[in-house]
């Protein structure tokens, strides 16, 4: 995994609520068995049309969206499905940070074991920089490290991140191999297994 | 002060606990399909790592399947990727109910079926309906990819401790009024998202008047309430369901259980982060007719208007304008070309009971195609025995063999665009049950009453209505 630390970039915003999983990536690109390849199938049904063209109105296909690698939506982001292939599908698509005034558990855990960044701020804040985000020269930074958001124009914010999961991003750290080194406890653990029977 | 379940549940099962970390919990039991997997056992592959606990472990086939001509699947990939699971189940020593097996279904039909899901359990699955299996008093929540194989790697997850949400539902449903009529209602009066970041304890007479496949349809739900998990404590149902199957233990050591599965009930002084309590008495028979299944209403409600202002103006457009629906109108005139009864919501025993019992001789109207899927093999070899299969067939329902199918529609079963379909299912999200499709959350006694009728019809005012339920 990629370390994160500071981040620029521009970024795009999606102004709806709920986006569920099944149209970040439709069921019918779930087939492939390997994390790779999926950016091409993102929001499939609302960047294309039947015919496979795409559907000018739709927000990521506008201009001004083009070349950014942050994504700005509404609340409840990623609810629906566990389908890793979400944020396998934006990241490819060139996504590493998602902005929202609220995302879905499962979703946002998957996100920090890719190497991207949930970040939740308010109503107002998301409704601020979703005004802006257009402008041709509007960029964002995120101080990982220092849990900020700027945008250079004198705004600033901090957001809240689990330690252990900013720890993990930062470092870009593999968290099999750090749970491996908890060999013995778990071996105890299930030595003096408390409860349940045997499967 | 005294805990809850979850909290129970939940400390039993910390192997490591420490500032500034979420707990590292041990996982009892682990469920497997074949579309969040592979990329699982290729990251094991790779790394040169072994499955810690291949008895914890239980694998099926169940997203992709084909519902007819079962053994002919067309679509390459999809073939590819239940090859794939094959080979994966036998490389790390993983137990397996494919195609042939007597025991194939939906993971979270057959997992509670063979007695693998018990009490007091920590469960996981690549699927975030794995919220069903609480119905037996465990923390059942979906898990991703990721986490897939750090389970399959270690059996622990790094957790941080939920919130915990007591819903309680007391009185009396009414007649027609099912699990899944409970649900909705729910979902559609707080919202898609109340339950995030909480495991929902379902309490009160409603929950606890319920049988465990009523409670199962319940708990798969709470993911659609933004809780990955919720939970019905074990009481004398939830035993008496699990005695005497495959992998339960037998005899004293059954009874040894009993009681230590009893000893998880909430304590009378555990206290919540919140709690909600509502009147089963007040709950219609649900309908949804939106893009989510918050957007739902009895049926014998209406459609929003925009001047009612439930729901986002911009999201009611949005919703209205895919589904083909006018603000306001009666749910009843909400035409209905298709007839899904199946999932992991709604496919069990009981469920096909309560829709065949809705049919009484009666046949699907013209203009409808109407199938049902069993949940499991098994499933379906019960209803065989008791003759469900030809009250389905003779009534014009197609007759499938078990699997997810037209719940999510990665195999072959799909609804054409523009079409409505009533369906058992769980998810009513744009393309769900196919590109345009537009899918209506019912339970399964409305899913046969639409597939009669050509619409949806308020059950209660049906004469059959005094035998369902």
């Amino acid at each position: 995994m990629e370390p994160i630390t500071i981040y620029k970039g521009r970024a795009a915003a999606l102004d709806r609520k709920n986006v569920d999983t099944d149209q970040i990536i439709p069921k019918q690109f779930l087939k492939r068995i390997e994390r790779s390849g999926f950016g091409e199938f993102l929001f499939y049904n609302w960047r294309f049309d039947e015919d496979g063209k795409e559907r000018p109105d739709f927000e990521l296909n506008q201009p001004h969206n083009q070349n950014t690698s942050i994504l700005i939506a509404g609340e409840n982001f990623g609810c629906g499905s566990s389908r890793e292939h979400a944020p396998w599908s934006l990241k490819d698509y060139g996504f590493d940070i998602v902005i929202a005034p609220s995302f879905a558990d499962i979703f946002k855990s998957n996100c920090m074991k890719n190497g991207m960044v949930p970040i939740a701020l308010t109503q107002d804040e998301v409704k601020y920089l979703m005004e802006r985000v257009s402008a041709p020269d509007y960029e964002l930074t995120i101080d990982l490290p220092n849990q900020t958001l700027i945008d250079g124009q004198g705004f600033e914010v901090s957001f809240e991140i689990h330690p252990y999961w900013k720890e993990m991003l930062v470092k870009g750290w593999d968290e099999i191999s750090i749970t491996l080194q908890y060999d013995e406890e778990i071996s105890a653990y299930e030595q003096q297994k408390k409860v349940v029977s045997s499967t | 002060m005294g805990k809850s379940i979850i909290e129970k549940i939940w400390d039993r099962h910390i192997v490591n606990e420490e500032e500034n970390k979420p707990d590292l919990l041990y996982i009892d039991l682990q469920y497997i399909h074949e579309v969040t997997s592979p990329q699982a056992f290729e990251g094991l592959r790779l790394k040169g790592r072994k499955v810690r606990r291949p008895d914890r472990t239980f694998a099926t086939m169940d997203h992709n399947v084909p519902t007819v001509n079962r053994y002919f699947i067309e679509d390459d990939i999809a073939r590819k990727q239940l090859e794939a699971l094959d080979q994966n189940c036998k490389e790390f020593g993983i137990r397996l109910a494919d195609l042939d097996s007597p025991e194939q279904g939906i993971v979270h039909v057959i997992g509670p079926e063979l007695g693998l899901t018990q009490p007091g359990m920590t469960i996981v699955c690549g699927d975030s309906h794995t919220s069903t299996h609480g119905a037996f008093g465990s923390i059942a929540f979906g898990i991703g990819t990721s986490e897939v194989e750090h389970v399959l790697a270690t059996q622990t997850l790094w957790q941080t401790k939920p919130k915990t949400l007591k819903l309680e539902v007391n009185g009396k449903l009414g007649q027609g009024v099912m699990a899944k009529d409970v649900i909705l209602y729910v979902i559609s009066k707080f919202g898609v998202d109340f339950g995030t970041g909480h495991i929902i304890e379902y309490c009160g007479e409603v929950f606890r008047d319920m049988s465990m496949e009523e409670r199962m349809t319940v708990c798969n739900m709470s993911i659609e309430g933004g809780a990955r998990a919720g939970l019905v404590a074990p009481d004398e149902t939830t035993f008496s369901y699990i005695k005497g199957r495959k992998y339960v233990p037998k005899g004293v050591e059954f009874e040894q259980y009993v009681q230590e599965w009893k000893s998880l009930a909430s304590d009378e002084d555990a206290v919540y982060d919140q709690e909600i309590i509502l009147d089963g008495s007040l709950i219609s028979p649900m309908v949804s007719w939106g893009t989510n299944p918050g957007m739902a209403s009895g049926v014998d409600g209406n459609v929003p208007t925009f001047a009612e202002d439930i729901i986002d103006s911009k999201e009611l457009n949005r919703a209205l304008e895919y589904m083909g629906l006018e603000e306001g109108m009666p749910i009843t005139n909400i035409p209905v070309q298709h007839v899904f009864i199946g999932s992991c919501t709604n496919s069990r025993i009981e469920d096909l009971r309560q829709a065949a019992e809705m049919i009484d001789g009666q046949t699907v109207q013209k203009g409808v195609r109407a199938m049902v899927v069993p949940g499991s093999q098994s499933v379906k070899r019960q209803a065989e025995d008791e003759g469900l299969d030809e009250i389905f067939k003779s009534a014009g329902f197609e007759w499938r063999e078990s699997g997810c199918s037209m719940c999510l529609s990665m195999n072959p079963d799909a609804v054409p665009s523009g079409e409505h379909c009533a369906s058992t299912s769980n998810r009513n999200f744009e393309g769900r049950q196919g590109a345009g499709a537009r899918t209506h959350l019912v339970s399964p006694a409305m899913a046969a009453a639409a597939a009669i009728y050509g619409k949806f019809v308020d059950i209660r005012n049906l004469k059959k209505t005094e035998q369902v339920h």
